[in-house]
């Protein structure tokens, strides 16, 4: 069983191969402006280590953090166009209400509210206004927006009325990108509708790196397929990642968390990745992260889908410094490092040509950062340790010194001593712990329906069956199967006892020659 | 200074502060403020009366926003259907209200009088009816005290208004105005029957919403100082720590227009070991610990987030929340005889005597 795990970061691609759950070679290439390029780049170094001659390689498993660093640097975003079903409720909220300014001005390409949606218990709300949907999906085509968030009133308990809308947008608007929010989520208008408008933002970029990752793949000579990594440390096939990025949106952090926690053999401690332009800040319980439970911040916006809860800030190994008033990120040269860096000859002060300067890292020429004396370095440095500790106390659940494990290409930004930490720990092979994340990255099976005349456990027990067979079937082994999510909702006054279940298993990918190993 | 106009600051600790008292229901009061802020973003402003104010023959409007909260979370409160409600009941009783009072504290409902008050540009009176949130009308101060439950207006986002013109018990009201919430889609803008001056004085529960603005204003501070947000709380109200651990699993059946339920808490810290189960009737009823009740109604009972500080709802709380359960002092009306026929455990089905975490 061997295994390609990339990670795309903003400023570096990392793979590694992953052989009998050992990491057999691990190579680190910088991200290119058409990804491609990096990838095709990382594959070649790792032919050049021998690393992916004999046995066949059996999958690829690609996350990155690309979608998030879109939204949190409001770049390569797409003009969005809401559609609400559900006039006349909710008026007086319509969609974007509660986003931050600036992104709104990004992203709303327009707002149309119409006749539609359901009840909590099934009966239509207001039967959809097709015509105005008609006339909506005209207006924005005239208005040039090739992608369309649509939500309803309850569709995530009668998907319906969005599907029907968005058949009818698909329509008028042939080939633009539709987001339907019951695809998303969970009960909560706004929160689901902001997750939907969120991927509709991403549609052009979605599309565009997934072909690149194809590319790349097919450009290697690889006969392996595609995976991309989500949010909850398990793979989709890359046509249902394409078509919903936002499940891919913390892959990244995830996959250093479940790298940090597999090549540690810690399974609870506090994970910092510092990448090329953002630092997440996670905490591992069993070695995973901590899910969140509530509404969950991105760029700003409040949404409520899977998501694991952790700490975004500006921080990174490209990230832009200003000395007056001292400033670190958000900007950041990501990729360009190496051409744009003080240290490699370019202008744009970054952190790591401080970390140059103070001799933290051996790369760049430490001549041309000469100028730098110890008094900035310790600003800058300080201000970086300043900002760590603040997430980190933030990210806590309780009072207490932890365990921190410093992972990722810009993880010299961790000092050896921080407040509120007992101990940092690096580990061999830590700057591809994302890279190692994607590689042993699970699959899951998910339900998701109403059962009816069913006693609560057993209507538990019949999705929990359901959900096994569909992740074997997606090429789970059986046997390491785990429910990581279990909920229920009755609805009332449907007949016959009605009740709404979800559950989320999870496994290791079978492996066609002897079970992949067990990290723990 | 008996009024003074809220700021935007006061209304979002209001939010905080009312969810802590909805003591698990009422709703979040996030859409309420996401109204409000757009309100006062057009230059809108609200004042806040105090109900010692009130002249004996003043009449005010007691509105609410009713049904299930999570329909709530998808048909998003409007600020023109709740003073819609309360225009209504003007033009069907004739009276001109001085001042918008809440029927209960705690949760979303705090903010209805607030957006009322901005389109019919009136005050809100500190006072409201329960202290706390409820899930029926009888179990309110006025209920308590005898006085008349009708009329009632409900109003629907699609032109639907109802008027209960006349019922002879607060029971039969909040039979047939469910009747009227459930068809309308669990969801419901209402006002309640009018009460005069003399009736918010001696019926009213005095100074709840500077009470939530307070323990709101508390948890906020203790965010933004990294301190514990518990302990803040209870620094501004004479409350008690019953029980601190993670939710290990939820139960919830919609039976009548109500959630009903329990959840169960495996105890961390001093209660390792200890199992909690609180039963729930939209908002917290008992907490059991090793099946032995401690805490029940009309003591409220508070599930807050061990790290936030900011209430959890029935209907919001999931497995694997750290959370620890508080107990408040419920307001001295409830705590006579009348008061617990209304609200006390009998009044839920439990064949429990009510004893106050409180009692001495």
């Amino acid at each position: 069983m061997r295994r390609i795990g990339i990670d795309v970061g903003g400023t570096n691609t990392d793979a590694v191969v992953i052989e009998d759950g050992q990491v057999a070679v691990a190579v680190k290439a910088p991200t290119s402006e058409d990804v491609t390029s990096g990838i095709l780049d990382a594959f070649g170094r790792l032919k050049a280590t021998g690393g992916l001659s004999g046995e066949r390689i059996d999958a690829v498993m690609i996350g990155t953090t690309h979608f998030m660093n879109a939204v949190v640097q409001r770049r390569h975003l797409t003009k969005v166009g809401a559609l609400r079903l559900g006039m006349p409720a909710s008026a007086s909220l319509p969609p974007f209400c509660d986003w931050p300014p600036d992104l709104a001005r990004l992203v709303e390409g327009g707002v149309w509210m119409v006749e539609g949606g359901h009840e909590y218990d099934g009966r239509p709300f207001m039967p959809l206004d097709g015509a105005a949907v008609r006339q909506a999906a005209r207006e924005m085509r005239a208005r040039g927006l090739r992608s369309v968030a649509i939500s309803a009133i309850f569709s995530p308990l009668d998907p319906s009325h969005e599907r029907e809308a968005a058949a009818i947008v698909a329509q008028e608007n042939p080939g633009a990108a539709i987001t339907c929010s019951s695809d998303l989520g969970r009960i909560g208008l706004l929160e689901r509708e902001n997750a939907g408008l969120l991927n509709a933002a991403l549609a052009d970029l979605a599309h565009d790196t997934i072909a690149a990752f194809e590319t790349a793949i097919r450009g290697s000579g690889l006969d392996a397929p595609l995976f991309i990594t989500q949010n909850d440390g398990t793979v989709a096939e890359a046509a249902q990642a394409r078509r919903l990025p936002v499940y891919s949106f913390a892959s990244g952090a995830t996959n250093s968390m479940r790298g940090g926690a597999y090549l540690s053999g810690l399974d609870d401690a506090m994970v910092v990745d510092v990448g090329g332009t953002t630092t997440d800040i996670g905490q591992l319980r069993s070695g995973f992260p901590r899910e969140a439970n509530s509404v969950v911040r991105i760029g700003g916006v409040r949404t409520l889908f899977r998501m694991p809860d952790l700490i975004s800030i500006g921080l990174g190994g490209g990230s832009h410094v200003t000395l007056e008033p001292l400033r670190i990120g958000p900007l950041s040269v990501g990729y360009r490092l190496p051409v744009e860096g003080i240290a490699f000859g370019g202008t744009q002060l970054t952190t790591s040509d401080v970390a140059i300067a103070a001799g933290l890292i051996g790369i760049g020429d430490r001549n041309r950062v000469a100028h730098l004396d110890p008094l900035i370095r310790a600003r800058v440095l300080g201000e970086a340790k300043r900002m760590i500790e603040e997430s980190v106390d933030a990210v806590k659940t309780a009072a207490g010194d932890v365990a921190l494990i410093a992972v990722g290409g810009g993880a010299f930004l961790v000092p050896d001593r921080l407040e509120g930490v007992a101990r940092v720990i690096r580990v061999r092979h830590g700057d591809c712990a994302n890279a190692v994340g994607a590689a042993i990255a699970q699959v899951s099976g998910e339900v998701d329906q109403v059962f009816r005349d069913l006693k609560r456990a057993d209507a538990i027990a019949r999705a929990s069956a359901l959900a096994a067979d569909r992740a074997v079937a997606a090429g789970a082994d059986r046997a390491t199967l785990e429910t990581v999510e279990t909920e229920d909702i009755p609805i009332a006054y449907l007949p016959g006892n009605s009740i709404r279940v979800r559950v989320r298993v999870v496994g290791n990918v079978a492996a066609s020659t002897g079970a992949l190993r067990q990290g723990r | 200074m008996t009024r003074r106009e809220f700021s935007f600051d006061d209304i979002e600790a209001l939010a905080v502060g009312a969810w802590i008292l909805g003591t698990g229901g009422g709703g979040s009061p996030y859409l309420g403020l996401l109204n409000m802020r757009r309100l006062y973003a057009e230059g809108h402003r609200v004042s806040l009366m105090s109900a010692a104010e009130l002249a004996d023959d003043d009449w005010v409007a007691a509105v609410s926003n009713m049904g299930a909260p999570l329909v709530g979370q998808e048909r998003l409160t409007d600020s023109r259907t709740i003073a819609r409600a309360v225009a209504l009941m003007e033009e069907h009783t004739q009276y001109r209200f001085r001042g918008i009072m809440a029927l209960e504290i705690g949760g979303g409902n705090s903010i209805q009088p607030l957006m009322a008050a901005v389109h019919l540009r009136r005050p809100v009176i500190d006072a409201d009816m329960m202290g706390r949130a409820y899930p029926e009308a009888q179990m309110t101060s006025v209920a308590v005290g005898d006085l008349k439950p009708c009329p009632l207006t409900t109003v629907d986002v699609r032109g639907l208004e109802t008027i209960v013109d006349n019922v002879p018990s607060w029971k039969w009201m909040e039979r047939v105005s469910r009747k009227i919430c459930v068809e309308y889609g669990s969801i419901a803008s209402t006002c309640k029957a009018p009460r005069t001056g003399r009736e918010v004085k001696r019926w009213g529960i005095h100074g709840t919403t500077t009470k939530a603005i307070a323990i709101g204003r508390a948890v906020r501070e203790a965010q933004r100082t990294h301190r514990d947000p518990i302990a803040a709380i209870l620094a501004v109200e004479p409350g008690k720590v019953l029980y601190q651990g993670k939710v290990r699993d939820v139960e919830r059946r919609a039976t009548e227009g109500f959630l009903r339920g329990r959840t169960l808490l495996e105890g961390s810290g001093d209660w390792r070991g200890a199992a909690m189960r609180i039963d729930f009737q939209n908002e917290w009823i008992v907490a059991w610990l090793e099946d032995q009740p401690i805490a029940m109604s009309p003591d409220l009972i508070c599930v807050l987030d061990s790290v936030s500080g900011e209430a959890i709802g029935t209907e919001t709380i999931r497995y694997g929340q750290r959370v620890t359960v508080i107990a408040l002092p419920p307001p001295q009306v409830f705590l006579t005889p009348k008061g617990l026929e209304h609200v006390g455990p009998r009044a839920f089905g439990y064949d429990i005597d009510f004893k106050s975490v409180f009692a001495a």
